[in-house]
């Protein structure tokens, strides 16, 4: 039998995943797309205890999640876009005109 | 299925909204309207939209003492939401003011500047107004999209693109984290209204403990904490600052950082009450780190901008030490100062606006060189401000600082207001330096090239305007905060 538990588990790897993605890779892409995944294990988290609870509210959650991810990334792939246009490359090591 | 007949049978109430439905409307009418203008030609939209600002000021100003409760009770536009409306309408005035000329010098005269700041704003009132996680969550998102694409406006501009860029994935980064600690909460109590929460968790007192609720709670802060630009998240705020347009850099650090404050301090009261002593002992060290940091970085700065992005880490430390106060002076302590910070940040970025030449923002401590005597009346402005950012009477700085360590002290935390204010006494060194540069060197700068505009004279103004009105007769303005607060 597959309990709340295991969704809470299975979403909290993801969530850690996602994280170590953020924080270990070079391309701003791959960067983003790890960011996705910590929103998604979010999205499990809040409809595994939406179920649990019997309760809406999380799954309604999980709708506004999903709509802001997508303008996330319509705005996010913009950025990239110019910063590639200028500087030929999306890799994270090339953000560094910036610093102190 | 039940649960969703109670919804729609719930009061909806359109007041609750009515500023931020204003401002979108004008939002898209502008976009709408920037299709038929002519390429280059920003000054009308730059009417409508303060036009817009001056509309959603009445619905703002009606809302005063009169509070508008509706969707359910997931937006509350209470005397809290108000003030902090107001700070954000003249933080937004201000900018838009000053960014005409700004916009049209570096090349990028582009209409749709000014929607994106009315949305921020809108998005920035949601966080103000919102009594649920939801509206919370969407007001955060509304205004950081808008400003992720504000930051990496110039888009021909390295320095603009990686601020965006690095604004873009930080910023998501964070709201994973607050979106699960959200995520977290939900599952503990069952409920995503703030007062619901706060009322579970006082009645269950085993779930204070519960790892869970506490890894929540941690989750949430850090996604707010990131926002705020507090110590030990704020690696992102002197880059962002820096290669962001001028005028957007003044926004930043004045309107969402205080939207931020507000949410904040609203999901802390509401939700974790019961949990008061824990979390502000911890906001207690990250407050001293966060002062220390921004103050002891600033020193070492020689750009202004990014002098300025580093002092406010440090003015967000004094705020969040009135968040540690915890009490009716420290908590209006915080929305006093968000208030006065906009009023002296912004007139101090005005002027930095001014004194760059296309392409180049002329930002150096040596570029300011006998700038106080090649340019007196600005070298003055600019020296109030700088003043009032130190905390010197007669200035709005110095009554906001002295609410707020005043609130620390009688709340018993004498320690920290002591570091408060041997910060404030570091922070004399970074911004007399300024002084120093603009009145006792000299450059061979003459600024005759300076095109000073009327809109940003007027930005000027205000903030000088506020800036004494806010140090001289402080009582009007703290009355207010002090009705705003739970």
């Amino acid at each position: 039998m597959i309990s709340v538990y295991h969704y809470m588990t299975v979403a909290a790897i993801l969530f850690t995943i996602g994280t170590y993605g953020v924080l270990t890779r070079r391309n701003a892409i791959v960067i983003f797309m790890s960011i996705e995944l910590m929103l998604n294990s979010v999205n499990l988290t809040f409809i595994a205890m939406s179920r649990h609870l019997n309760n809406m509210d999380g799954q309604i959650f999980v709708f506004f999640v999903m709509t802001v991810a997508a303008a996330e990334a319509a705005v996010g792939l913009g950025l990239m876009i110019a910063f590639y246009r200028n500087r030929e490359s999306i890799d994270v090591e090339d953000i560094n005109l910036l610093k102190w | 299925m039940e649960n969703l007949v109670q919804i729609a049978l719930e009061n909806v109430n359109m007041w609750a909204i009515m500023p931020s439905i204003i401002l979108v409307c004008f939002g898209m009418g502008l976009l709408l309207i920037n299709a038929f203008l002519p390429r280059g030609a920003t000054r009308p939209a730059m009417w409508i939209s303060l036009i817009g600002l001056a509309a959603t000021a009445f619905a703002v100003f009606s809302a005063w003492g009169n509070p508008q409760y509706g969707f359910s009770d997931a937006v509350a536009l209470d005397n809290f939401a108000t003030f902090f409306n107001v700070t954000f309408l003249i933080a937004a005035a201000m900018t838009i003011l000053m960014s005409d000329d700004y916009l049209r010098r570096e090349g990028y005269p582009i209409g749709e500047y000014y929607p994106l700041i009315l949305f921020t704003t809108a998005g920035a009132m949601w966080m103000a107004s919102g009594t649920d996680m939801m509206t919370i969550f969407l007001g955060l998102e509304v205004m950081s999209i808008c400003l992720y694409v504000l930051a990496g406006f110039f888009r021909g501009q390295v320095r603009s693109n990686e601020a965006g860029l690095k604004y873009f994935l930080l910023g998501a980064f964070s709201t994973g984290f607050l979106l699960y600690g959200m995520a977290l909460i939900y599952g503990v109590t069952g409920s995503t209204r703030l007062s619901e929460i706060g009322v579970y968790l006082n009645a269950h007192s085993s779930l204070l403990n519960n790892p869970m609720t506490l890894a929540g709670i941690m989750l949430l802060s850090i996604g707010f904490l990131f926002k705020i630009g507090a110590a030990p998240f704020h690696m992102w705020t002197p880059d962002v600052y820096e290669g962001a347009p001028t005028p957007i850099t003044a926004f930043m650090s004045a309107g969402p950082k205080a939207a931020a404050f507000a949410a904040f301090l609203r999901i802390m009261e509401y939700c974790f009450f019961s949990l008061k002593p824990e979390w502000t002992a911890v906001l207690w060290g990250l407050a001293v780190l966060t002062m220390v940091i921004g103050n002891v970085i600033a020193i070492s700065q020689t750009n202004i901008k990014r002098m300025l992005a580093y002092s406010s880490i440090a003015h967000a430390g004094y705020a969040l030490v009135g968040m540690v106060a915890a009490n009716e002076i420290g908590y209006s302590g915080v929305l006093f100062y968000m208030l006065a910070y906009t009023f002296m940040n912004i007139g101090a970025f005005a002027i930095l606006v001014l004194a760059g030449k296309k392409g180049e923002d002329n930002l150096t401590l040596e570029g300011f060189a006998g700038f106080g005597y090649k340019r007196p009346l600005l070298g003055v402005a600019f020296t109030i401000c700088l003043f009032s950012l130190m905390g010197i009477p007669p200035t709005a700085g110095f009554a906001g600082k002295f609410y707020i360590f005043a609130g620390a002290v009688k709340a018993g935390y004498i320690w920290l207001a002591i570091i408060g204010v041997l910060n404030s006494a570091v922070s004399l060194y970074y911004y007399l330096r300024i002084m120093v540069y603009m009145y006792f060197r000299d450059g061979e700068e003459d600024y005759a090239w300076m095109k000073v505009s009327a809109s940003v004279v007027v930005s000027i103004v205000v903030a000088l305007i506020g800036i004494f009105y806010l140090g001289i007769v402080p009582g009007a303005v703290m009355d207010m905060a002090r009705l705003a607060i739970f």
